[in-house]
C-alpha cells in the first residue's frame, strides 16, 4: 500500500479556465456575463483502467469533463517517469479502489471501467462513503469508428446522469455548413466530421429532427428544402418550397412538421408542411411589407418563435404554431437596440437564444422566457446563430474569435467556451437532440 | 508565239493612226488583226469592270460589316444597360436615387424590345446575418421589380431570385468590398437575340 502511495500521484487536470469570458460593456439594460457557480462542482476521477480499455477511459473522462459539471481529476505514474495513460497497477486491480487517497484528492466520485463480454462493467464508487452507488453492463459498439464512439459516449452520458442526475451530452452531433457549402456532421466532442450532403449541391440552414434520424437544410441551387434520411434512406423535397427560395428549416417537437421561411413575390413569410403525410402546406405570417423567417418551435410544440421586420429591424416575436396571435418575445428599444436575429428555443422551454447586433457586430443573447429578462453571453469577436444542446446549459455557435468562422461551445453555467473541431470555415450549427436510444432524462 | 502578238498589237495600233478619219472601213478591210485590238480592249474593259465590282463589293462588305458591327455594339451595349447592376445602402432595400436612372434605361429597352425577360437577383454582403440575408436579397429584387413594374413593365416578363450573400463578386472584408456585394444582378433570360434601341 505505501509502494501504491508512493508510485501514484495524482494531480487536478488543469481544465480550461472557468472565468467568465464577457467583461465588455453592452447595450443598456441587457446584462453581460454569465454567472460564475464555482466551488459546487464533485470532483470526479476516473480510475485506471487494464490494457485495452485506454481510449473507452480518455472517451469517458472527456464526455464527463464536457459536460462542464465535475472537476476532473486525472491520475499520473510519477514513478516511472512516464505518464501510465491511466493504467491500473496489479496491485489496484486485485486491491480494489483506494479511498482514502482519492478523498486526499477532492474526488468524491470514481469512475471504474472494467471488460465485460460484448463492451464494458462501469461502477460508480463514491469515495466519501467508500462503497459502489452505481454498477451498469453496457454493450460497446465494435471497431473505432463513429458507432464505437457513441456507443461509448452513452456510458459517458449515463455517468453524468449517475453523479448529478441530468443525462450528459455526449452522444450528440452537431450539423454545419462547411465551407464547400456542404453539410457536416461532427460529434459532440469535435471527432470525425463529415460530409452528408452529396458534392457540388450548395446547402444551407440544416436542422435536426427530433428523432436524430433524419435532417432538413435548404438546396440553394434550387431554393428547395430536403428532408434526408441519415440511415440512408432517401431525401425528399418538402412539400411548398418547390418555388420560391426556402430555408431557415425547423422540425416540430413531434417531428411531424417542418416550418420554414418562404421568399418570393410576396416577401418572406414563414409556412408549414406536414413532411410526414407530405401535405398541408400552410402559410403561417402575411407580411407584404416585412419579412418574416427563422421559426423555432417551443418544446411544448404549441408556439413558435421567429424573427420580423413588421417594427423595422429585425426582431424576435412569436405566435401560436398555427399563426395566430403574434406578439413580440424580446423587448427591445426602438432605434437603440441592434437587430436581432436567427432564435432558437432551449429543450427546456424556458429560454430563447439568439444574436443580435452590438456595437456593428454579433454576440449571442439568451433571453428567459418568464421575465423576458435578456443577457448577452459571448464578447470576443462576432458571435451568431446559437444552437442549444439537449442539456439546456451548453450553446454551439459560431465565432470569428481565431479570424476564422469557426463552431465553438459555450457552457452557460460556468462560462467555459471551446473550440468544436477544426473544420476551416463553419457556419449556420444545429445540435441534435441525444442520439441512438441514448439515456432518457429520469 | 508572245512576240508575234505584240507585233500585231503594234501593227493595230499604226494601222489605226495610219488610217485616221476613215478608221472602219480599214479596220474591216483587216478583220484578223482588228478583232484582236478590239478583243484585247474588251477584255481590259471587262477587267476593269470586274476590279471594280470586286472594290465594290469589298466595300459593301466593309460597309455591312461596320454596320454589324456597329449593330453589335449597339446591342452590346443595350444588353449591357439592361445588365447593369444595382446597389444598395447596408440592411436596405431601397432603390438609392443615383440608380434610378440605371432603371429607366432598363424599363426603356424593356418597352421597346417587349420579348425580353428578366430575372432579377437580389445579393447582400457578408456583414448580415447568413439566413436573414436571404430574406433582404429578396426584398432588394422585388424593390428593382416593382420600380420597373411601377414605369409600365409587365411584371410576368421580371423573374426575382435572393443568393443572400452566397454569390459576392468581391471578396474583401473591407467597406468597399461589401458595398460591391450589395446589389442586384439583372439576368436576361430570353428574348434579347435582336435588341432595338428605344426612341
Amino acid at each position: 500500500m505505501t509502494r501504491l502511495l508512493a508510485t501514484l500521484t495524482l494531480c487536478v487536470v488543469v481544465a480550461a479556465p472557468l472565468a467568465a469570458q464577457d467583461t465588455t460593456q453592452g447595450e443598456k439594460g441587457v446584462r453581460v456575463g454569465i454567472d460564475v457557480n464555482r466551488g459546487v462542482r464533485p470532483g470526479v476521477i476516473v480510475l485506471p483502467v487494464a490494457s485495452g480499455l485506454d481510449s473507452v477511459r480518455a472517451i469517458v473522462q472527456r464526455d464527463l469533463d464536457y459536460s462542464d459539471r465535475f472537476e476532473m481529476i486525472g491520475a499520473t505514474d510519477i514513478a516511472s517517469g512516464t505518464p501510465t495513460g491511466g493504467r491500473a497497477t496489479e496491485g489496484e486491480l486485485q486491491s480494489g479502489i483506494n479511498y482514502g487517497l482519492y478523498r486526499s484528492f477532492g474526488a468524491s466520485y470514481g469512475v471504474q471501467i472494467v471488460s465485460a463480454p460484448g463492451g464494458v462493467t462501469v461502477r460508480l464508487h463514491d469515495i466519501r462513503a467508500g462503497k459502489v452507488r452505481n454498477q451498469q453492463n453496457f454493450v460497446l459498439a465494435s471497431g473505432e469508428g463513429e458507432a464505437f464512439r457513441m456507443s461509448v459516449h452513452q456510458v459517458g452520458d449515463e455517468v453524468t446522469r449517475w453523479i448529478s442526475g441530468t443525462p450528459g451530452i455526449a452522444a450528440t452531433q452537431v450539423l454545419f455548413v462547411g465551407g464547400d457549402k456542404r453539410i457536416y456532421r461532427i460529434d459532440s466532442d469535435g471527432w470525425g466530421a463529415t460530409p452528408i450532403t452529396p458534392a457540388g449541391e450548395p446547402a444551407f440552414s440544416p436542422a435536426w429532427s427530433p428523432d436524430g434520424r433524419r435532417f432538413a437544410y435548404t438546396r440553394l441551387d434550387r431554393g428547395e428544402i430536403i428532408v434526408r434520411d441519415l440511415g440512408g434512406g432517401g431525401a425528399v423535397t418538402v412539400p411548398g418550397t418547390e418555388s420560391g427560395v426556402n430555408y431557415t428549416a425547423a422540425f416540430s417537437p413531434d417531428g411531424r412538421h417542418v416550418a420554414f421561411a418562404h421568399s418570393d413575390e410576396q416577401g418572406t413569410n414563414i409556412v408549414s408542411a406536414d413532411v410526414a403525410a407530405r401535405c398541408c402546406v400552410q402559410r403561417l405570417t402575411v407580411g407584404r411589407f416585412a419579412d418574416n423567417l427563422s421559426p423555432t418551435y417551443s418544446p411544448d410544440g404549441r408556439r413558435i418563435a421567429f424573427v420580423s421586420t413588421r417594427a423595422g429591424p429585425p426582431q424576435v416575436y412569436f405566435m401560436d404554431a398555427d399563426g395566430a396571435d403574434q406578439q413580440l418575445l424580446v423587448p427591445f428599444d426602438y432605434g437603440t437596440t441592434g437587430a436581432s436575429y436567427s432564435p432558437e428555443w432551449a429543450p427546456d422551454g424556458t429560454s430563447v437564444a439568439f444574436h443580435r447586433d452590438v456595437g456593428g457586430t454579433f454576440q449571442v443573447l439568451v433571453m428567459d422566457v418568464a421575465s423576458r429578462r435578456v443577457r448577452q453571453v459571448t464578447s470576443s469577436g462576432r458571435n451568431e446563430d446559437p444552437t442549444w444542446a439537449p442539456d439546456g446549459r451548453h450553446l454551439a455557435f459560431i465565432s470569428d474569435r481565431t479570424g476564422r468562422r469557426q463552431l465553438w461551445v459555450l457552457d452557460l453555467e460556468t462560462g467555459r467556451v471551446r473550440q468544436l473541431g477544426t473544420s476551416s470555415v463553419a457556419r449556420i450549427p444545429s445540435w441534435s437532440r441525444r442520439l441512438g436510444g441514448a439515456v432518457s432524462n429520469p | 508565239m508572245r512576240v508575234s502578238h505584240i507585233l500585231t498589237v503594234a501593227i493595230a495600233g499604226a494601222l489605226v493612226v495610219a488610217c485616221g478619219k476613215k478608221p472602219e472601213p480599214e479596220v474591216s478591210a483587216t478583220p484578223a488583226v482588228d478583232s484582236a485590238a478590239m478583243m484585247r480592249a474588251r477584255q481590259d474593259s471587262i477587267d476593269a469592270a470586274n476590279r471594280r465590282r470586286a472594290e465594290e463589293e469589298a466595300r459593301q462588305r466593309a460597309e455591312q460589316e461596320r454596320l454589324a458591327r456597329e449593330a453589335a455594339e449597339r446591342m452590346a451595349a443595350l444588353r449591357s444597360d439592361l445588365e447593369a447592376k444595382i446597389h444598395f445602402d447596408y440592411d436596405q432595400a431601397k432603390v438609392q436615387q443615383g440608380d434610378q436612372q440605371i432603371l429607366d434605361r432598363k424599363a426603356a429597352i424593356l418597352q421597346a424590345n417587349s420579348s425580353v425577360t428578366l430575372r432579377i437577383e437580389g445579393n447582400a454582403d457578408a456583414r448580415g446575418s447568413d439566413e436573414y440575408n436571404l430574406a433582404l436579397g429578396n426584398r432588394r429584387a422585388l424593390a428593382a421589380k416593382q420600380y420597373l413594374v411601377n414605369k409600365g413593365i409587365d411584371g410576368s416578363r421580371l423573374e426575382t431570385l435572393s443568393n443572400g450573400e452566397e454569390k459576392p463578386i468581391a471578396q474583401g472584408t473591407d467597406e468597399g468590398a461589401y458595398a460591391q456585394n450589395r446589389r442586384d444582378d439583372f439576368v436576361i433570360t430570353a428574348g434579347a437575340d435582336n435588341l432595338v434601341a428605344p426612341q
